[in-house]
């Protein structure tokens, strides 16, 4: 029997022959990913020595600009730990300031066919990369920078085939609510993503969906890797790499197609995404007090993109916030240079330096006692945003758009033919 | 190794953001557990007793990355089983030293208020108010050794890769 993806890079990373579910691996670890939160007092214990400082890159993102007094003192360790031990691929606040998986994306540090450890549960978003990406804990952190290793549990994996394209009112954030609406969660299985569909997808379109897979709770999401995708990384990292297919013979637990042209536009309810979507039709008409459009899920410029083509020409509902965080600068700085950044502030959008921000109620736009929010980010738990009291749906930034224009959630279909 | 305790049930999909939610994210480590389950059982962190047990169903501790596992085990909590526990979370138990068990069924093999008998010897579970007795799956000997080691902390330090506590 052949081996999926998944099992591919971990089988190479331990130096096996083959693994198989249930196994546990203990791999070499190819990127070590830390972020603000690592450094933070009542977390971070001093490194006294590092496998290897090539393999590091470090990133704040939750709380920048600092927002508070332990942020500040989190940034304040972390560029100590970067100047101790000369940490080269280094992201403080400035001109190469961004969201860690963001960061990972635009400067492809997650390598096909590698393994990248990082201790934010939206890991699995280097899993667009055809890379063994996901969230570890904080300790896990500390034990692959200083042994250059880390272990896996190898589970059962899931094969998502994707067929055909979007429509235009249609993005990757909606087939992840959808597969969230029909399967549910996937609790120590991966998913594997592939089909002929991959080449119209763009890599943000695929960072969407491996990005929102820590939603399904799966253990690794990966994607297969296409001339794309090479393309995009060898144009922004020369070091060697070798991707991974599926055996033709691999075994899944399940194989289930996507046909994308039968995708719509659907709204999570507050508190989950696990079997609570509705299509946009049956919310409609739910007023939102703020509207968010950011994260490391829908960030990317084909978000921005398509929120200012909804927007354009319009306002904004005086009795909505519509916030929008880029998710890094080089994304920032692209989005001014076409203009898309200006029609958004005409129509009314607050825009904000990219930083997780109101993605985890850290600062920036958390939400007051019993308001109501759309939001094109990751997680929609009760109390993620602010007060618990708050209610948060989630959906695509073109439906986070359009309903920012009507004051209450809206099908962005009319603004998108 | 046995532990036995009494059940406080909290059912399927249960989150980090509910065991350590944001807005207490830089308070110590003890003084984050009064929060623990605030938004979705207010009070109970003040109830619950050290050495009770914790039962969840499927999909236990979804979400972030966060150190929710160190709030159950500063809270005191004994065990927690779960029919499924989220993997990132059942890392971070072992990454400090919780200890939790995935046991299909346990569930429903369990009210709230009954008495659990676990053993991390055989990885089962008895539920010793109705008799019923269930397997868990086995943790690795690779990870139960952190596990009793405390974490991964403990680990390090004793191998001179991080310095103790400031
Ligand atoms: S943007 Fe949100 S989901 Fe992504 S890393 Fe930041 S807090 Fe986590």
């Amino acid at each position: 029997m052949g081996m999926t993806i998944i099992e591919k890079i971990l089988a190479r990373a331990s130096g096996a022959a083959k693994v198989s579910p249930g196994d546990l691996v203990s791999v070499r670890v190819d990127t070590v990913v830390m972020f603000d939160n690592n450094f933070l007092p009542n977390i971070w214990r001093e490194i006294l020595k590092l496998d290897d400082p090539k393999k590091l890159v470090v990133v704040f993102d939750h709380r920048v600009p600092a927002s508070d007094i332990p942020s500040a003192i989190s940034h304040q360790n972390g560029r100590r730990f970067v100047e101790k031990f000369s940490i080269e691929r280094f992201h403080d606040v400035g001109p190469k300031q961004g969201i860690c998986h963001v960061l990972v994306a635009d400067h492809a540090y997650a390598l096909p066919g590698t393994v990248l450890v990082c201790s934010d549960s939206h890991t699995c978003s280097a899993g667009a990369f055809n890379c063994a990406a996901r969230g570890v804990g904080a300790p896990d952190i500390m034990y692959a920078a200083t042994k250059g290793e880390t272990w896996y549990r190898v589970g059962e994996t899931v094969r998502y085939q994707l067929e055909g394209a979007l429509s235009p009112a249609v993005s990757m954030k909606d087939v992840f609510l959808h597969i969230a609406e029909t399967y549910g969660e996937h609790t120590n299985t991966n998913v594997e993503y592939g089909g002929p569909a991959l080449s119209n997808l763009s890599i943000n379109a695929r960072r969407t969906l491996a990005t929102m897979s820590a939603e399904l709770s799966a253990e690794f999401a990966t994607f297969e890797a296409d001339e794309v995708l090479l393309d995009y990384v060898r144009a922004r990292n020369p070091a060697p790499f070798e991707a991974q297919a599926p055996d033709a013979d691999a075994k899944y637990a399940d194989v289930r197609t996507i046909k994308l042209d039968e995708m719509e536009p659907l709204v999570a309810l507050p508190d989950t995404v696990l079997n609570n979507s509705r299509p946009v039709a049956e919310v409609a008409g739910e007023r939102i007090d703020q509207a968010f459009i950011g994260s490391c899920a829908n960030g990317t410029l084909d978000d921005l993109t398509v929120a200012a083509k909804v927007v354009a020409g319009r306002r904004v509902s005086p009795k909505v916030r519509l916030i929008v965080t880029p998710g890094s600068q080089t994304i920032y700085r692209e989005a001014v240079s076409k203009g898309i950044i200006a029609t958004l502030i005409e129509a009314g959008a607050v825009i904000t330096n990219p930083t997780c921000g109101a993605c985890s109620g850290g600062h920036l736009g958390v939400l007051g006692p019993n308001e109501t929010c759309i939001t094109a980010s990751t997680r929609n738990f009760k109390g993620r945003m602010g007060d618990p009291s708050a209610r948060i749906f989630m959906a695509s930034p073109a439906t986070v758009a359009a309903s920012a224009l009507k004051g209450a959630i809206a099908d962005p279909s009319e603004f998108l033919r | 190794m046995k532990i036995t305790g009494k059940v406080w049930k909290f059912g399927d999909n249960i989150n980090t953001d509910l065991i350590l939610p944001m807005k207490i994210y830089f308070l110590t480590p003890q003084e984050q557990t009064r929060y623990v389950f605030e938004a979705n059982r207010p009070g109970w962190a003040d109830e619950v007793e050290a050495g009770d047990i914790i039962i969840g169903g499927r999909n236990f501790g979804m979400g972030s990355s966060r150190p929710a596992a160190r709030s159950l085990k500063n809270l005191g909590i004994g065990c927690l089983l779960a029919d499924s526990i989220n993997g990132l979370f059942y890392r971070n138990c072992v990454n400090w030293g919780f200890p939790a068990l995935e046991i299909p069924g346990v569930d429903a093999a369990f009210d709230e208020g009954d008495t659990a008998e676990i053993s991390f010897d055989d990885f089962g579970v008895r539920n010793v108010t109705t008799g019923a007795h269930l397997d868990g799956i086995a943790m690795p000997d690779q990870l139960l050794k952190i596990f009793k080691a405390g974490g991964i902390y403990p680990l390090l330090e004793a191998q001179g890769l991080i310095a103790p506590p400031a």
